[in-house]
């Protein structure tokens, strides 16, 4: 049985296509490298893993091209899927192509990706461009992406159904003094069509037995548009090291409201090794649609139990150490870059239950349910 | 007894004088180019770890309800 509880790609994938633009900053092209990533995702019964290949490479002084292979090898065994279906393993693949086009003080990009798995496929196109202005110490990016899901369904070749994503970005980033930067960063996104998982099921009280439950296909709404602004500055220490604050407001048509904080902080060892760490709060209230438990069948006209629409906090503790090495000795390579990162990330849920903890419990005095989760990067960063 | 002043925030003098003293002018982009050297240190980027840095945000993505403004840019751009 397929998914109910991956990591899917959706907004995720328009998250990927755009940054394949991020690291432009206005006005220069980026340098070409090769950036190639091992991530690892290990928690609350889910293993995802998988390699990602960039390549940027110049055509000439106003364009720089990318390409990117990037896959999620899944390992599934949640408490969404343990409660409703039984373990199982996929495989997501995505291709990511784009190009940058600089001009003056402006760079323009372009973007496309192909996500597929054997249950559903994304095709996004993106297109931003970025404006340098002030002598280079303000920027203004405007980015505009738009997504087609095909959602489908292992075991039901009948089963197909579209979801188109809109998604609308705004920043500013400002020098404030020669130790410190602002960004503020704007982004709606809209989506339409089928927003539910397929596979994902919400239960309600069998009004034949008050001790038990039943379950029930999910239902959400058809379209949803969401907000967010996000706040961030960074500023140099007056020895080689950084900190960096972030706040981040965040609400939707179905509900939610959400914050996240964090801080961070960067250490300069040497020329060449340097460590980081941060703390990040993340908190959630839940869609209006959600119920850990209904009362009775078809109780309301969107029903939904997914954990991520409950009220929820998230706690990130995160560590890395970073070796970087200018102007190498190995042929080709003028600078070499290597990461290794590690988060800790915990999450406890206020109003999702655990269906599956061992004792006899009537519906509804379950124990909270609450999970952590290790995320491994290994970074290798290689400009040529 | 000697009256207490108010003590007027020293960045607010100093907005103040600014704007007296810029008056009708152009204001002058106030960090040089030269001047920029801690900025461009790789440990002031946003997004130093390249694809490293957008993974962390599909993984927030799938976890929690909360999607977009994640920044990331050198410059603080935006752009992702």
């Amino acid at each position: 049985m397929a998914a109910t509880d991956r990591l899917r790609p959706g907004v995720g994938g328009l998250t990927v296509l755009l940054s394949m633009a991020s690291p432009v900053p206005a006005a220069t092209l980026p340098v070409d490298n090769v950036d190639v990533l091992y991530h690892r995702y290990d928690g609350g019964g889910m293993v995802i893993d998988g390699p990602s290949v960039l390549v940027r490479k110049s055509a000439g002084p106003q364009v720089s091209l990318t390409g990117q292979y990037y896959v999620d090898s899944v390992s599934a065994a949640s408490v969404d899927v343990l409660a409703t279906a039984s373990p199982y393993t996929e495989e997501r693949t995505e291709y990511s192509l784009g190009v940058d086009y600089l001009h003056e003080d402006a760079v323009l990009s372009l973007g496309f990706t192909d996500s597929s798995e054997n249950d559903y496929d994304a095709k996004t196109v993106h297109i931003a461009v970025s404006q340098e202005f002030f002598g280079g110490l303000s920027t203004v990016t405007m980015g505009y992406a738009n997504g087609w899901d095909e959602v489908g369904m292992v075991g039901n070749d009948g089963f197909r159904e579209d979801a188109d994503r809109r998604n609308y970005r705004l920043g500013f980033s400002q020098v404030l003094t020669r130790n410190s930067l602002l960004g503020l960063d704007l982004e709606v996104i809209t989506d339409e069509g089928y927003l539910e998982n397929p596979y994902r099921q919400n239960r309600y009280l069998d009004p034949g037995d008050a001790t038990a439950y039943l379950y029930q296909p999910e239902r959400y709404p058809d379209s949803r548009t969401s907000t967010a602004v996000a706040l961030r500055g960074l500023y140099y220490l007056p020895y080689r090291a950084s900190v960096r604050g972030e706040y981040r407001y965040f609400t939707d048509s179905w509900g939610i409201e959400a914050h996240t904080v964090e801080l961070a902080y960067v250490h300069g060892l040497n020329a060449r090794w340097s460590l980081e760490g941060s703390l990040r709060y993340y908190t959630q209230d839940a869609a209006d649609f959600y119920a850990d438990l209904f009362p009775y069948e078809n109780s309301q006209t969107y029903l939904a139990r997914d954990k991520e629409l409950s009220a929820l906090s998230g706690t990130t503790i995160a560590t890395g150490a970073v070796y970087e090495w200018k102007q190498t000795a190995i042929p080709g390579i003028q600078r070499l870059q290597f990461s290794l990162l590690v988060d800790w990330l915990s999450f406890d849920y206020d109003n999702f239950r655990d269906v599956t903890a061992r004792g006899d419990y009537l519906p509804g005095e379950e124990p909270l349910y609450s999970f952590d989760a290790w995320v491994t990067r290994a970074s290798l960063i290689l400009e040529y | 007894m000697k009256p207490q002043r108010h003590a007027r925030p020293r960045w607010l003098t100093s907005a103040a004088l600014v704007l007296m003293l810029t008056g009708c002018s152009e204001i002058k982009p106030w960090v040089k180019p030269y001047e920029r050297d801690n900025l461009a240190d790789p440990v002031m980027s946003l997004s130093r770890h390249g694809k490293a840095d957008a993974y962390m945000h599909h993984v927030y993505q799938a976890r929690e309800s909360a999607r977009g403004a994640e920044g990331g840019s050198g410059g603080g751009c935006g752009c992702n």
